[in-house]
């Protein structure tokens, strides 16, 4: 069903103000060009990425509320978060808040202390950005608005962990045809197809990237992230597509890493699924934000047609 | 008799005498090979109550044992040591010296969360994990893991500002874990970034440093979710029978 979230809020998050800075740059970009409206949270507060929820879940559970209590007092009844931290994080908090009494509890004490409103679950839907473009635009109106077709072009499209575990925070996921699949997610897939590129069958979809522990277990996240470029080179990629900037840094890092410190050189590219989309629909690759890439795809833009 | 599984059996647990006659049957070497007796008397009968009693912990009354979480796990794949149905096996029996054999590994979860999804009982093995970390450290068990300190300084700049800055954040682990910024791979990842020049970007980058990204209007945010952790943390050292300084009582 597409013609849905034509106007919702967005929620771009921490890593979309800093190293994730071409996925802020290049999914604002991909709504202006769909007509697309994008109202940023204001005074939004960072979600806890991985990181609160290990000091206390409940805390975390506070974090996301405040933000989905902001959404609801800015008069929207859906956020999108593009990166897949944020929208795990608010897609849990909705499910605690719904399902256990200490979480509810923890949230109105700290939410009348800060002074704003509790949240109540059931007022703001959390989408991500793949829903966004899937269900406002679809891929009919994509095939309709490609200028510059992504074809010849071999994608692996990596969706990570956080977008689809665990099920149950995830209610509208498994629902049979046109909804997305948590085992075997499918719309970046349909998304980048109906855009002309040529998606490759990647096993690894939804593998860790270690991102988690990149910096703190680095070995780890290095010997994970090689797994997943060597795996997209065997499956014949030219790059790898993302959807969360927690996942596209830490390829982008420990492809670099894997070759300093293992001495195993891949070439294979990462570029954001919007980037992607956004030049297909005739965007420049730096109204996309590729030069703010670690990695360096211009080559490969350039190769295939779409600079 | 020869053990066909040594694999299987530690190699302390395996008793050899070089040199043995019993009842006028020479039994040296391996003919004299046995598995030690290994009878556990030290039960630790709190150790599961007290990691349900740390955040993410509370559901690990209900695994029953099937491995769907260590078959489903990540890191299980690349290290076979890593083994979270084992590790709630022992919480829950109370054989607290097995878990410690370990005790420097299970910081290293991933929060993939396939265990979780995989999992039938709702265990929640990701958070037990979590649970089981910080149990061992508040226990002083082990010394204050990488990740841990990454989480504090990340959740640190959270709780004052609202917000983090990756640089900021990057910074204060390396200072944190004694290890020099100049990693050779980060310093190749900044040349490439450098070589391309994004002017626009370096800039946003260099202007957050200077001032740090904020959330307005947080100060009561901030100063209900600091006194709210320090309950936490109260309530977490007291449910481990610790007092406020971290020694046992």
């Amino acid at each position: 069903m597409t013609g849905k979230y034509q106007k919702v809020a967005y929620y771009p998050g921490c890593a979309l103000e800093g190293t994730g800075h071409a996925y802020n740059r290049s999914t604002k970009a991909v709504g202006k060009k769909l007509g697309l409206d994008l109202v940023e949270l204001k005074n939004w507060n960072c979600c806890g990425a991985m990181e609160v929820k290990n000091i206390d879940p409940k805390l975390q559970t506070y974090l996301s509320a405040r933000n989905l209590s902001i959404a609801d007092d800015m008069g929207f009844d859906t956020v999108m978060a593009p990166c897949n931290g944020c929208y795990h994080n608010l897609k849990k908090a909705e499910y605690d808040l719904a399902n256990d009494e200490p979480s509810r509890e923890v949230n109105e004490r700290l939410s009348s202390k800060a002074g704003h409103a509790t949240y109540e679950s059931g007022k703001v839907e959390t989408i991500h950005a793949l829903d966004w473009i899937k269900h406002s635009i679809g891929e009919e109106g994509i095939r309709q608005r490609v200028k510059n077709s992504l074809k010849g072009l071999k994608v692996a499209n990596y969706y990570g962990c956080m977008y689809t575990r665990p099920r149950h925070i995830f209610p509208e996921k498994d629902k049979g045809p046109g909804t997305e699949s948590t085992s075997k997610p499918h719309f970046m897939d349909e998304i980048l197809a109906a855009a002309g590129a040529e998606n490759v069958d990647y096993p690894l979809k939804t593998a860790c990237c270690g991102g988690a522990h990149a910096l703190s277990d680095s070995d780890t996240s290095t010997k994970l992230v090689l797994n997943l470029l060597t795996t997209a080179e065997a499956c014949g990629a030219d790059v790898i597509a993302t959807e969360c900037p927690t996942c596209h840094t830490g390829l982008e890092m420990h492809q670099v890493r894997a070759e300093k410190v293992l001495g195993r050189k891949t070439s294979v590219k990462i570029l954001y699924f919007t980037q992607l989309l956004g030049m297909a629909l005739g965007l420049k690759p730096k109204a996309v934000g590729v030069q703010e890439n670690f990695s360096d795809a211009m080559p490969l833009i350039r190769e295939k047609g779409l600079a | 008799m020869p053990i066909h599984e040594k694999s299987l059996i530690r190699p302390e647990n395996l008793v050899e005498h070089e040199e043995l006659v019993i009842d006028g049957v020479d039994v040296s070497g391996h003919w004299s090979t046995f598995i030690e007796t290994r009878a556990v008397s030290d039960y630790n009968e709190e150790m599961q109550e007290e990691i349900a009693a740390l955040g993410g912990g509370e559901n690990i009354h209900r695994c029953w044992q099937c491995g769907s979480c260590t078959n489903a796990c990540t890191v299980n794949a690349i290290n076979p040591d890593f083994n979270p149905r084992y590790w709630i096996y022992l919480i829950r029996m109370g054989m607290e010296s097995e878990l410690l054999r370990d005790k420097d590994i299970i910081w290293q979860c991933v929060s993939c969360n396939k265990c979780t999804y995989a999992c039938p009982r709702d265990v929640n093995p990701e958070g037990v994990m979590k649970a089981t970390a910080h149990w061992l450290e508040l226990k002083g068990h082990t010394e204050k893991k990488p990740s841990m300190i990454f989480d504090e300084a990340f959740s640190h700049q959270v709780f004052e500002t609202g917000k983090i800055e990756d640089g900021l954040v990057l910074r204060q682990f390396f200072k944190g874990t004694n290890q020099p910024l100049t990693q050779p791979w980060l310093v190749a990842l900044v040349k490439g970034l450098m070589r391309k020049f994004p002017v626009l970007y370096m800039v946003r980058l260099g202007l957050a440093t200077v001032f740090r990204p904020k959330t307005s209007g947080w100060g009561r945010a901030r100063d209900a979710i600091n006194a709210y952790v320090e309950e936490v943390e109260q309530s977490n050292r007291k449910a481990l029978g610790l007092d406020a300084k971290g020694a046992e009582q």
